[in-house]
């Protein structure tokens, strides 16, 4: 079983995110969970949203989660929400922000020691699509760092996830998860 | 004519999405709706598909859940296969329409997503409303899972509008954790699923001039009672066989088995739980881990809550020596329901099995894989000692010092 947690702010397709990643990842005949936790919620309030995979039927439908990736798609939840909640020795963590991972591990010591990757979504969404829709490009980034299928496949399917989209807004989602994937990274010093 | 739509093998659908194409697919006539979450995509969804060709029908905003509901049984009464969701404060807006489709004998679908009754305001899950209509006199089937709430929306259909049977018929499933889970789906394709369903038959429909006809009549104490006893006589006899027999057809059309009670590793089970919704699932995973280490736990889904399938639960219960039963609606004043059915349907053929009863999960509070392992783990104890050694009743992840009731 594969757990991931989005954090995100309502609004910036966290939700899509997820839903989007369990289409793609349906299509390789792998069961899938995608489900969010919401309040009364506003858009910009703080939210996450989750991912199952497994080889088999998913039958679980506890909200408790330790998860194998952590999606911060929002650059201040990494200061703001709790994202190492509920960790395990091997989560890996992708988080958008500005700051190179120096920069980011100085100003939130409690990521120090973890496996931790920082690309910046919200730069990318706005070159590309033209809106901080971080989620997307997020995908890109989590198939670099994850392995779970080549970029060309995802891209591919990503591409049908999309298609009632008008082709300007595919082509700049293809743009946003090709750089994800190339720009994402762990680099030190 | 409607356009079809083109459906995969296997979709990625939340149990809302899935719930609106069941409706897609058994071609409405008509849907009253007043949106409320978190059962709004159901008929937001649908009103996309009116909209866009997909259904021939009618969809009619009304200003309120009662107006819902009562739209529905005017539609209904005229002679059209009527549906529509609901929720929570809807639900309970429209008790009063519950009992008047009900007790016209219409057989209407409503898909009901289970979030939790106010006070305090909370748009979670919770079975508070599905437990608010069991005496409403509607069919109420439970479904676990996303793919479920499509199955049984399709079902409903053919249960409910049987002249045999002439009833409405609830679909339920999990606030969030159902309608809001997108799962992997299997569909069928249309003309599959609406031959299944097949084509409305109206019963003494109200817009058949020929042979004029008459909806909510008053009878006093000439007439009411044998009106209400002729209802329940048809829940408690006739309903159950269809219900199978839809059920049976189902299974060689998709593969898909339903059961009036599903039941999990109950083959040589010392202890069992009771559960209805999501947790039905979650509970049979936690079996599965807690019999690697030796628990004879068994877990028991109600598939069918209304009419409640006493015998069948008691045949599957009947050599258990201690029972959980969980119930996800606030018990205000006494044991959950599931508690009370379950103890009827063990008195019933004789037999006092040790039982507890277990609230859980209120306004969406979760429940885990671990807090289940350690009810069976307390149910094993029991079993081995041959009596309760707790109180009967106990609240489960609520902050605080422990909360139980009934005995010690």
């Amino acid at each position: 079983m594969l757990e991931i947690r989005w954090h995100s702010r309502a609004g910036q397709g966290a939700v899509t995110g997820a839903k989007g990643l369990a289409d793609v990842i349906a299509t390789t005949g792998k069961f899938v969970q995608a489900f969010a936790f919401y309040g009364s919620a506003k858009r910009g309030a703080a939210m996450t949203a989750y991912n199952r995979v497994d080889d088999e039927e998913i039958i679980n439908h506890e909200k408790f989660m330790n998860p194998d990736f952590v999606l911060v798609i929002d650059p201040a939840l990494t200061y703001t929400d709790d994202i190492t909640m509920n960790e395990k020795d091997s989560t890996k963590y992708i988080v958008t922000t500005h700051l190179s991972l120096d920069e980011l591990l100085k100003t939130q010591p409690k990521l120090e020691g973890k496996d931790v990757y920082v690309v910046d979504c919200m730069r990318i969404s706005q070159e590309t699509i033209g809106r901080p829709i971080p989620n997307t490009p997020m995908l890109g980034a989590l198939m670099r760092v994850s392995e779970m299928y080549s970029i060309e496949f995802f891209k591919d399917n990503m591409h049908k996830v999309l298609s009632k989209f008008p082709k300007k807004v595919i082509d700049a989602n293809m743009t946003a998860i090709e750089r994800a994937y190339n720009e994402v990274n762990n680099k030190r010093g | 004519m409607a356009d079809k739509m083109e459906l995969k093998e296997v979709e990625v659908w939340d149990g809302n999405l899935a719930s609106a194409h069941s409706l897609r697919q058994a071609q409405v006539d008509v849907v009253a709706a007043y949106p409320i979450t978190p059962s709004t995509p159901i008929v937001e969804n649908y009103a996309g598909f009116l909209a866009n060709g997909y259904v021939d029908g009618e969809y009619v905003m009304v200003e309120s859940e009662h107006a819902a509901m009562s739209g529905c049984i005017g539609a209904s009464a005229a002679g059209g296969r009527v549906a529509t969701a609901t929720s929570s404060q809807g639900y309970a807006l429209m008790v009063e329409t519950l009992y008047q489709a009900s007790g016209m004998r219409l057989p209407i679908v409503l898909h009901v997503v289970n979030r939790a009754l106010a006070a305090p305001l909370n748009v979670n899950g919770d079975h508070s409303d599905m437990y608010l209509g069991r005496d409403s006199g509607w069919i109420q089937l439970d479904s676990f899972r996303p793919q479920e709430a499509y199955d049984l929306g399709l079902m409903a259909f053919k249960i409910g509008e049987d002249h045999d049977i002439r009833l409405p018929v609830m679909v339920h499933q999990d606030g969030f954790l159902s309608s809001h889970t997108a799962q992997n789906i299997r569909p069928l394709q249309d003309d599959v699923a609406y031959n299944f369903v097949g084509e409305y038959k109206p019963y003494n429909a109200m817009l058949n001039f020929e042979k004029p006809a008459t909806y909510g009549v008053q009878t006093e104490e000439n007439w009411h009672f044998e009106h209400k006893a002729r209802q329940h006589f048809d829940l408690m006899t006739k309903v159950m066989p269809k219900i199978k027999s839809v059920f049976a057809e189902f299974e060689n059309l998709t593969g898909r088995k339903y059961k009036i009670v599903e039941d999990y590793y109950m083959e040589d089970a010392d202890i069992a739980v009771i559960a209805m919704g999501t947790t039905v699932e979650t509970a049979k995973l936690s079996a599965r881990i807690a019999r690697k280490s030796g628990l004879k736990i068994g877990v028991i889904g109600i598939r069918v809550l209304r009419p409640f399938p006493f015998d069948e639960v008691a045949e599957i219960l009947k050599n258990v020596k201690a029972i959980g039963t969980l119930d996800r609606s606030s018990p205000n004043g006494t044991v959950g329901m599931l508690y009370n059915e379950i103890a009827g349907a063990m008195l019933g053929i004789g037999k006092a099995p040790i039982m507890r009863n277990y609230i859980y999960g209120l306004g969406g509070r979760d429940i885990t894989v671990e807090m289940l392992k350690n009810i069976y783990n307390e149910l094993n104890e029991d079993a081995i000692a041959g009596k309760r050694l707790g109180a009967v009743q106990k609240f489960i992840n609520v902050r605080g010092p422990e909360l139980t009731f009934l005995g010690k």
